[in-house]
């Protein structure tokens, strides 16, 4: 398992490298350059060339690239050009905000998604599976903003179950931090129920059918066990795929569930560095996010050997 | 002592388009402790279907036992609730299915597979079951047992994976086992080491062996007694001597000779023209007149399954051979 882990993670550096690289590119291909961009076209000469400057844009690519790689990967991401901070400040003061919303959906998701689909399955164009329809048809076509729109006025303003407005609770006060993270949470968890309804339910068909589970009857197995243990733990592994696939969409959903209640977060960053054309935070954005999906999928990885025997972990 | 398993007027309904048709109709049989009964027919023609509604495996809302009798050891399943059917699955009764390769769970152990029964029907502890599960991975030969109980289905050749099903199908000791083409996977050495092992536990602890299978050779150095299904119906039975010397049905000759032997020339392979009708324009009355070469008058009403004069045990189902026979 170790020898296992320390192959993945030597695998997921050179494509951390590829990424880190396409950013430095796509930065610098931008028409004109950074400085005239961030500066606009009434900028004049004078201060287009001392941005260039603080950026170091005068210099050879080979250069730029070279500081910006060791920059980088000594978690150098330059100072933020609106507020002057380091962006790693920035980022680090909201990324437990992005990290619990993620984490609290992925749950909810889960807890939802899961049974939801295998009971859906059991009855197959019974009940359960109309439910299972609805909700999976609602959690990927309504918009984030609409459905969180639509929480805000019932859950916050009518029955004022939830605050309005989440912004700013500190770690240290659990209570108000759930209850400012419920229904964001529950907004983007809609859409991994749908997603983990969806792949359940036809994973258990399949699974169901297969002949392993004839095998598991022929020899007695009461009809939970057969579901659980032989039905269901096959279907792990489409549910670990759809997890690995969806968890970066998911941070990328969660910019609009961001705004929508007014939580801080990556999502939010984002918009800000990109209305206020922040351009060393949108680099560190980038790599941060690169980062992410990159470790997502190392656990993916992960999650494979466990409950998939025939992956080799060795 | 009562039959390992006895069978009465077992008849299987499926659901076709909405309509609930016969695929298996009236078939009886007995099994007696120790004996292996073959069961031969070409594709199609009932042979796993009349297995699963022996093992109470129908799927819901597709097939069902519209009439009939089992009775298990003992005990009578037709008409037992899931939950009291599951105490005799995998107890009294085994099977063994036609595909090795599919009928384990890759996520499982194959040891925890053969445990699993041990636990659910005899209340061992998991590692008394995992040492039992190891005695039998023995008994079914396969090598180096202690160290593969931990291994996966995928880490296991077809052959082994066979083995397998059968330690999983005899590890609560049943009475019956039922084997539905248990060798066809496999390349034909195997097969014959298959067929031994099976032969081998028969006689050690007297197991009443269900076999169903394509091989007439399989049928004539492994079983005692031979029943034949065209169509759903069973249209001949006997002991094996008696059926391979004096097949009776028309459509057992047609199957004997189509097969191949080693003491003819393969041109004289004479295949079965026709084909088999579909349920829903299965003929009344005998179901195989359509291809039959005998076919008269009398066929369009079904007839029954008639005991020879001279040999009682020895029954067709077919007027014009019937007939002739006495
Ligand atoms: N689940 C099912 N749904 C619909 N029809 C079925 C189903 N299972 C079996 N049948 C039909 O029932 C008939 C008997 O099938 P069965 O599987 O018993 O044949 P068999 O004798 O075992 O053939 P083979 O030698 O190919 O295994 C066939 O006509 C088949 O098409
Ligand atoms: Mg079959």
């Amino acid at each position: 398992m170790i020898a296992y882990l320390a192959k993945r993670l030597l695998l997921a550096a050179p494509t951390l490298l590829a990424v880190l690289t396409l950013v430095f590119v796509l930065v610098r291909i931008v028409p004109g350059d950074p400085a005239f961009v961030i500066l606009g076209d009434q900028a004049t000469p004078q201060a287009l060339a001392e941005l260039r400057g603080r950026l170091g844009l005068d210099q050879p690519l080979w250069r730029q690239y070279a500081a910006f790689m060791s920059d980088v990967l000594t978690g150098d991401f330059g100072r933020s050009l609106v507020t002057n901070r380091p962006v790693m400040t920035d980022v680090l003061a909201v990324l437990p905000y992005t990290i619990e919303l993620t984490i609290a959906s992925l749950i909810i998701g889960v807890v939802f998604g899961v049974p939801l689909g295998v009971w859906a399955a059991r009855s197959r164009d019974g009940f359960a599976d109309w439910v299972a329809r609805i909700v999976s048809l609602a959690g990927l076509s309504f918009p984030a903003f609409v459905s969180g729109i639509m929480m805000l006025i019932a859950f916050a303003i009518h029955f004022r179950w939830f605050p309005v407005i989440s912004k700013g609770v500190p770690l240290t006060d659990p209570v108000e931090r759930l209850r400012s993270l419920a229904l964001p949470a529950l907004n983007l968890g809609l859409i991994m129920v749908a997603y983990l309804t969806r792949v359940t339910r036809s994973g258990m068909l399949k699974a169901m059918s297969e002949d392993y589970v004839r095998t598991a009857r022929a020899k007695g197995m009461p009809t939970t066990i057969v579901i659980w243990r032989h039905g269901f733990r096959n279907v792990l592994i489409p549910i670990v795929t759809v997890i690995g696939l969806y968890l970066g969409v998911l941070i990328g959903n969660s910019v609009l569930t961001e705004i929508v209640f007014n939580r801080p977060g990556l999502g939010k960053l984002i918009i800000g560095a990109l209305e206020k054309r922040d351009y060393t935070m949108l680099q560190g954005l980038m790599v941060i996010y690169a980062f992410i999906i990159v470790v997502v999928n190392l656990l993916t990885d992960l999650a494979y050997g466990l409950v998939d025997p025939r992956v080799k972990t060795t | 002592m009562s039959a390992a398993l006895s069978v009465e007027g077992l008849t299987t309904s499926l659901r076709i388009d909405g309509v609930w048709r016969d695929a298996v109709r009236d078939v009886s049989f007995e099994l007696a402790r120790g004996e292996t009964l073959a069961l031969v027919g070409e594709s199609g023609c009932g042979k796993s279907l009349t297995a699963m509604t022996v093992m109470g495996l129908l799927p819901a809302g597709v097939g069902r036992l519209s009439a009939g009798r089992i009775v298990i050891d003992g005990v009578e399943t037709s008409g037992l609730a899931e939950a009291q059917l599951e105490k005799v699955r995998g107890d009294a009764i085994g099977m063994i299915f036609q595909e090795p390769m599919t009928s384990l769970n890759p996520v499982l152990t194959v040891g925890f597979q053969i445990a699993e029964s041990l636990i659910q029907h005899r209340g061992l502890s998991r590692r008394q079951a995992r040492e039992r599960a190891r005695e039998l991975m023995e008994l079914v030969r396969i090598p180096a047992a202690a160290q593969r109980l931990d291994s996966y289905p995928h880490q296991f050749s077809g052959g082994m994976r066979q083995r397998v099903m059968i330690a999983l199908a005899i590890a609560c000791e049943p009475k019956v086992l039922i084997a539905d083409e248990p060798t066809t996977a496999l390349d034909v050495t195997v097969q014959a080491q298959v067929l031994d092992l099976l032969g081998s536990l028969q006689r050690d602890k007297g197991l009443g062996v269900l076999l169903i299978t394509h091989n007439l050779g399989v049928v004539a150095t492994n079983a005692q007694r031979v029943m034949v299904m065209y169509g759903g119906d069973v249209v001949e039975s006997g002991e094996v001597g008696a059926f391979f010397a004096n097949p009776r049905h028309p459509y057992s000759r047609a199957l004997l000779a189509a097969m191949p032997r080693v003491d003819r020339p393969t041109a004289d392979l004479s295949p079965i023209p026709g084909q088999v009708p579909t349920l829903a324009d299965m003929p009344e009355g005998c179901r195989f007149q359509s291809r039959c070469p005998l076919r008269e008058e009398a066929c369009a009403r079904r007839p029954p399954l008639t005991p020879l004069r001279d040999d009682p045990r020895h029954l067709t189902r077919c007027v014009v051979t019937a007939r002739e026979a006495s």
